[in-house]
């Protein structure tokens, strides 16, 4: 997800930003527990694709690297690359998603996970946006 | 092979709670032993088919010529099409297909021909193939054209793989990226993946310009080339296209253009004098060849001087000059570096002789005027939408415009609430959701062939449905109300595919 237009619309919906995450400007959140750590879309992300129809997943044992596209979603309206916030080891794949993509319409950050890795560098989790920032990002596109 | 006998009754996949469909298949039309032909009595020995070819579960359709011509034609009553309404479908260029086109194409000598023919007896199609080659290469400015490519996504292929080419006989193996804007085309990432090179993605500015920063940021030697299409896809003329091209070739990469939006440029702007070195035409959008379902289409690659080496092939070129009485010898032949075929044959040979008809007819005044009126139609709708739509940029548009189908004031509306509307009014909705940087896109290309009447009819149209988003939303969520098919579940369709009226009898191959 990527919109480089900062235009003075006013704001059409408030977003979902819950504060123990962290986000890219890609529109990807990251849950770290330990040296683990949950990664999903969030839910201005999941807002502007509208309904999705199909998530392509990576496998378990995959290597993520930072920044780099690890898996798809496609909507009705777009299909879209999904980023990795941080580097690691995917240790789980939520398989749930190959019949229920919509499970990230209706619960970005819970249920619609994407993948759990093991972080290879956990650091990297620190130069991400928080929620306030994310939010003022989420807004400024609109 | 397997046993036929429980085959013969073939079950249908339609769910049962689907609605009968508007109109039977052909395959429930008709009457076992019914036929549309009559075959003459063979004057030659009957031979039977080999046994391992006849397949007697076969469920073929048995209707009468008059069966089958009303079948056709309630389908093509049921569909909207150029000849029946507008069709401001952006980016895609729906314009008129004259007729004029269709009688050349069915020439006995053009129809009738076999592309296994010897040279020597197709001179005339070779002469039309090789006259349309100069004229591309004239209209972009470029040294000459392989009519080879299916389509316009072929056309980026061939482009990209003789830039990688190009770039592998100077001995720079390095360069695998390819530089593509937010706002492109998808099937430029596209091409750039099936060409086995990488993407590098530049983010348009607040004007909807390539930003000129980033791009001299990601610029280096590792760079094949960039890919751009020039209106871009906002429809807007990039402001800085010869700074583009400058830091392009200042670090050594190659410019393409996606020649997706010819329409603004014929008889204007040459793409080669801007500085690019390769692009492709779609024959169906700019040259009025049949496009969508219609087609197929057709997507010649035009190039500058060196990279005509590389060009797929074979082309046609003049193998003997003609002189005052007798006209040249034409043959063709593969370019001396090319990256080889892309099509059987010699392309979409029909679709050239459409494009061939139509820009003969025009002429090169002729063209100037399809881009000057195509450019002056979106201009007039976008400056009466202005104010009624919001639009992100507010500046001269090409010959296609974005405005987002969304007001504050009228929540839950969406672009596809308005393009669904659309269709109440006998229009065909334009682009929708493209480009995806813009929200709740929606991309209007009138055409040049439309009229002021037309396009009036048109804003009316959007006007009143701004006034309905506002006032009456459900008229937009339940529409279309008026279409043989009302609003279908694009959702459902997306995730449950089902794409044959029926299933094909099982049997082993």
């Amino acid at each position: 997800m990527d919109n480089a237009f900062e235009k003075g619309f006013p704001d059409m919906a408030e977003w979902n930003t819950p504060e123990d995450l962290r986000y890219t400007e890609n529109d990807e959140w990251i849950r770290v527990t330990g040296d683990t750590a949950r990664i999903g879309l969030t839910d201005y992300a999941q807002d502007h694709l509208s309904d999705l129809v199909f998530v392509e997943l990576p496998d378990v044992g995959d290597a993520l690297t930072k920044g780099e596209a690890f898996a798809a979603v496609e909507s009705v309206k777009a299909a879209s690359d999904v980023y990795a916030p941080a580097s690691g080891q995917i240790v789980a794949v939520n398989t749930k998603l190959d019949d229920a993509p919509e499970t990230i319409n209706s619960d970005p950050f819970g249920e619609g996970w994407i993948v759990e890795i093991k972080l290879s560098n956990p650091s990297e989790v620190n130069s991400l946006l928080d929620a306030a920032a994310y939010a003022r990002h989420c807004a400024s596109r609109e | 092979m397997m046993g036929t006998a429980e085959m013969t009754q073939p079950t249908t996949t339609q769910a049962e709670s689907a609605p009968p469909p508007l109109e039977p298949l052909i395959y429930d039309l008709g009457a076992p032993g019914r036929t549309g032909v009559s075959l003459p009595k063979t004057d030659v020995p009957e031979a039977p088919l080999p046994d391992d070819l006849l397949r007697a579960e076969l469920d073929l359709p048995e209707v009468s010529e008059l069966d089958t011509v009303r079948h056709f034609v309630r389908l093509s009553q049921l569909n909207h099409s150029i000849d029946t309404g507008f069709y401001p479908l952006g980016s895609c260029t729906m314009k008129y297909n004259p007729k004029i086109n269709e009688d050349m194409a069915r020439l006995p000598g053009f129809a009738l021909a076999h592309p296994l023919q010897d040279p020597s007896a197709s001179q005339g199609a070779l002469a039309l193939m090789y006259t349309l080659q100069q004229w591309l290469a004239e209209i972009s400015g470029m040294a000459g054209a392989s009519l080879q490519p299916a389509a316009g996504a072929q056309g980026e292929f061939a482009g990209i793989l003789m830039i990688r080419a190009y770039h592998l006989a100077n001995g720079e193996p390095q360069r695998t990226k390819i530089i593509v804007p937010d706002s492109a085309h998808g099937t430029n990432p596209a091409t750039t993946a099936m060409a086995g090179l990488q993407v590098v993605e530049i983010p348009s500015d607040a004007n909807g310009d390539v930003d000129l920063d980033r791009l001299h940021e990601v610029c280096g030697d590792d760079v094949a080339g960039m890919m751009i299409t020039v209106p871009n896809t906002l429809g807007v003329y990039e402001t800085n296209i010869k700074q583009i091209v400058d830091v392009i070739h200042g670090c050594g990469g190659l410019m393409y253009m996606d020649g997706a939006n010819m329409n603004a440029m014929l008889g204007v702007a040459k793409p080669a004098d801007l500085g690019f070195d390769v692009m492709h035409y779609n024959l169906h959008k700019t040259f009025s060849t049949p496009h969508g379902g219609g087609g197929p289409g057709s997507g010649p690659v035009a190039a500058t001087e060196k990279l005509l080496p590389f060009l797929p092939g074979p082309i046609v070129v003049v193998l003997e000059e003609g002189d005052g009485d007798a006209p040249p010898l034409y043959g063709l032949a593969m370019p001396e570096q090319s990256i080889g075929r892309l099509k059987a044959f010699w392309g979409n040979f029909g679709m050239l002789v459409r494009a061939f008809a139509y820009i003969s007819t025009y002429g090169a005044q002729g063209l100037r005027d399809v881009t000057n009126h195509a450019v002056l139609n979106a201009n007039y709708i976008r400056a009466r939408l202005k104010g009624v739509y919001p639009m992100p940029f507010d500046r001269i548009c090409g010959h296609e415009f974005v405005c987002e189908g969304h007001w504050k004031e009228a929540e839950g509306i969406h672009a596809l609430d308005i393009s669904k509307r659309l269709m109440d009014y006998g229009i065909h909705p334009p682009t929708n959701y493209f480009p995806l940087i813009v929200p709740e896109a929606l991309l209007i290309e009138p055409t040049e062939t439309e009229s002021k009447e037309a396009c009036d009819q048109f804003v009316e149209a959007m006007i009143k449905i701004a006034e309905e988003a506002k006032t009456s939303p459900e008229l937009l969520h339940d529409a279309p109300h008026t279409t043989p098919v009302g609003r279908v579940d694009d959702v459902l369709a997306a995730k449950q595919l089902v794409l044959c009226c029926r299933v094909l009898p099982d049997y082993e191959t």
